[in-house]
């Protein structure tokens, strides 16, 4: 039988009504459709789809689950690697990793890796997830800094492999971006309570309000616990820097989002957090950050919401399906356009951005064509509200705080492969140690780092780098 | 959860509160603060530490209530909880020996300025404190603070106590009787501090300031913070709270602080309707 060319269509809410909303846009998989995509999957011998997945999932083996219709069984295959599928089966880039492997491509679209992936993780869940198997406890202790993927993922990894975890969070919830950062719309809360709950069924605790760095140092963690994981994420957002930039109605897309999806502002006066947005929106900046910056506007009720970007639209770095599901939405692209000022009324609030046409130069480092200015192109866009989503760095409260600890020119913590910094017993994973990346990457360094960790609290031994 | 193990009332809108938070009490110095949330649907807030007490595992806080939260907070009672109190957070003050410091408080600006007082006293400084408020009622820790201080003047708008006048007026008097000040402190409302920058920029005495932007996180991930010193974007919950006060740009402060004013009264009526 010829394999079908196209993947099975994911039902999701119309753009006209889900605007209006924060409901989740897709809905998923029936049991039916999950079965009749399993079953376009090869099964290559050689699993190309494999070398595309940072943490290592036997995809054509749980894939094969599904086609026979053994779901249980695709979750404990998953589960074996990945302890977030609901959230990875909903955030992850699967067009450049795993389905950008898929021998299927070849002659039509990819198997739906993601989809699949995201259908076991909500079947398990709706069922009510198993108590896990945990090894027998090794008396060790070891300490996690930040609760984003990377922080979860090992801490998950280590609970089950026997030691005793605890996780120190400088916010009053879990999740790192998961939670402040990635709309409901896209991820719901509920999905990653429910995943934090699978770590701590681990056995793991999770001590919130701690600020490591100022409420408790890294050395007195090191004093207490036998490792120690530094996860902090690539919070410190980045500006403009350029004038008018700290008018009212000019936001960090950090600021923005942790407004709504943290302190839920979007139901605002119940919760008591405000937010506020005119009628026309720009965000300035094209990845994922940035749609999600557009679309949260629009269901605020921006009656226009615009991305800017300097840019073309082949180098938006935002994954394909949030660029088309912003496009339906409605969302206004004015692409090549930097902006250069933000000017307010005399009552210091904005009221529009001048901006500059842009074209494609030579390439420069990051192998993207460089955006130049084409002069007298300038041109005055009215707003009511700015959103900056031109990238993050790497959070600077422990880089500066632990003074011997080796820092990289971005910010970054120096490691090794398996997340080793300079410091014995001090590991590093996630966006703090890489730059602003992706979930799953986040969480394929949690669990590289917590098989070293588990090596190292066994051994005690420390390789010397040259 | 974190109890509150003490509740005074200082003047009919400003409460000072004794809150057990053992982690933060053995870090506390001067000058920094914490950020608390009250309750599942709470804001996060910003308040400047007022003393600590690493011994009993407490921390003080002081505040007046002018928005929901604090309005809400005002109501709780010793044993109740604070569902999140996280810090110290933001730089502590330098405190050295630097000869003659004077420190100005206004109103609720007052309270973080008491434990900087003290640890000036101790480094050895001559310390002249200066306090203000609109009237009588809302002066504070007036007994505290003349016990760590050389010299205390006070000043209210309405002359019900002290002078009759602004903070500034009694400065201004010092830097005229030929006082030798090497450095100044100044925290309160926005304005108090602009003025008083002002003031001592002309002769050129060095003046810190503790700024008070909105904040969210209070851990520098947000930016919300932002505040314009010497020309440069700084976030105040990690590069400050303190800064020089000849750099600061206070007008842009004031304006960004105003940005939720509406929302603000919103959430106030919305409060004062179910209470
Ligand atoms: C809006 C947005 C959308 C995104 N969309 C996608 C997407 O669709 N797909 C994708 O793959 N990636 C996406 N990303 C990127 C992805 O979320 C990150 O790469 C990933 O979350 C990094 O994980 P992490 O664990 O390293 O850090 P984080 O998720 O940033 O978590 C760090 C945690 O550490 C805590 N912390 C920081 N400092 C301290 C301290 N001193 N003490 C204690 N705790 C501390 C923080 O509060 C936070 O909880 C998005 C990012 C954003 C902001
Ligand atoms: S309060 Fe968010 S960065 Fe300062």
């Amino acid at each position: 039988m010829a394999v079908r060319k196209n993947k099975y269509e994911m039902p999701e809410q119309k753009p006209k009504n889900r605007i209006n909303n924060f409901n989740e846009v897709p809905y998923g998989y029936d049991e039916q459709t999950a079965i009749d995509e399993a079953k376009r999957c090869l099964q290559c011998k050689n699993k190309p789809c494999m070398q595309g997945c940072p943490v290592e999932i036997d995809i054509p083996g749980f894939i094969k689950c599904i086609a026979d219709g053994d779901f249980d069984k695709a979750a404990d295959v998953i589960k074996s690697k990945n302890s977030l599928p609901a959230v990875s089966g909903r955030v992850c880039p699967y067009e450049e990793q795993c389905e950008g492997l898929c021998t299927i491509k070849k002659i039509g679209e990819p198997v739906g890796i993601g989809r699949l992936e995201r259908f076991i993780a909500d079947y398990e869940r709706k069922k009510g997830v198993k108590k896990p198997i945990k090894k027998k406890s090794t008396g060790k202790k070891t300490a996690i800094i930040g609760s984003g993927p990377a922080g979860l993922t090992c801490a998950g990894d280590l609970a089950k492999m026997g030691h005793e975890v605890t996780v120190f969070e400088a916010f009053h919830a879990p999740g790192g971006v998961l939670m402040y950062g990635i709309p409901e719309f896209r991820l719901p809360k509920e999905i990653v309570n429910a995943e934090v709950d699978y770590i701590k069924k681990l056995g793991v605790e999770i001590k919130y309000d701690v600020v490591v760095g100022k409420t408790i140092s890294t050395e007195e963690l090191l004093d207490e616990y036998d490792s120690v994981f530094i996860a902090t994420g690539a919070g410190l957002p980045r500006f403009l820097n350029i004038p008018g930039e700290n008018l009212d109605g000019v936001y960090s897309a950090n600021e923005f989002l942790t407004r709504i999806n943290m302190m839920k502002a979007y139901k605002f006066p119940e919760y008591d957090t405000p937010v506020k947005i005119g009628e026309v929106v720009a965000t300035f900046g094209a990845g994922n950050v940035a749609m999600d910056s557009a679309r949260t506007a629009l269901r605020l009720g921006a009656k226009k919401s615009y991305i800017i970007y300097r840019r073309s639209d082949v180098e938006m770095p935002a994954r394909n399906e949030e660029i088309q599901h912003a496009k339906e939405e409605g969302i206004i692209f004015k692409l090549l356009t930097n902006p250069i000022e933000f000017k307010g009324n005399d009552k210091g609030y904005l009221t529009q951005v001048k901006c500059i046409k842009m074209k494609l130069g030579d390439p420069d480092e990051s192998g993207r064509r460089r955006p130049i200015p084409i002069p007298d192109s300038e041109e005055i866009i009215n707003i009511d509200t700015a959103i900056i989503a031109i990238g993050q760095s790497p959070n600077p409260l422990i880089p500066q705080t632990m003074k011997k600890l080796k820092i990289q020119k971005w910010g970054n913590i120096e490691t090794d492969e398996d997340g080793r910094t300079n410091i014995p017993g001090v590991f590093a994973g996630g966006d703090i140690a890489t730059g602003a990346a992706t979930v799953i990457l986040a969480m394929g360094a949690g669990k590289r780092s917590a098989r070293a960790m588990d090596e190292y609290m066994k051994t005690k031994i420390w390789p010397i780098k040259k | 959860m974190y109890p509150i193990v003490e509740k005074k009332k200082l003047s009919e809108t400003v409460k000072l509160m004794k809150v057990k938070a053992p982690l933060v009490a053995k870090k506390a110095k001067a000058g920094q603060f914490i950020i608390l949330r009250i309750d599942e649907k709470g804001e996060r807030i910003p308040l400047t530490i007022a003393d600590y007490n690493r011994n009993e595992g407490t921390v003080t806080i002081i505040f007046m209530e002018v928005g929901k939260t604090t309005k809400q907070l005002g109501t709780m009672i010793e044993g109740d909880n604070i569902l999140n109190f996280a810090g110290p957070l933001g730089k502590s003050s330098e405190i050295e020996n630097y000869g003659t410091v004077v420190c100005i408080g206004g109103g609720v600006g007052i309270a973080p300025l008491y434990p900087i007082i003290k640890a000036l006293k101790e480094a050895g400084n001559y310390v002249i404190c200066i306090l203000g408020a609109r009237d009588k009622s809302l002066l504070m820790l007036e007994e505290e603070i003349s016990k760590n201080c050389d010299e205390l003047h006070i000043a209210t708008d309405d002359g019900s106590k002290g002078l009759k006048g602004f903070v500034s007026d009694v400065l201004q008097k010092l830097i005229d009787n030929d006082k030798k000040i090497d450095i100044v402190w100044a925290i309160g409302p926005v304005i108090m501090m602009k003025v008083v920058a002002n003031l001592t920029k002309k002769y050129d005495i060095k003046t810190i300031v503790s700024l008070n932007p909105i904040m969210v996180d209070g851990t520098g991930m947000c930016g919300g913070c932002r505040v314009e010193v010497g020309g440069k974007t700084k976030f105040a919950c990690v590069d400050g709270p303190e800064f020089d006060g000849h750099k600061v740009d206070f007008n842009n402060l004031m304006l960004r602080n105003r940005r939720f004013l509406r929302d603000e009264e919103e959430a106030c009526k919305m409060h004062e309707e179910t209470s």
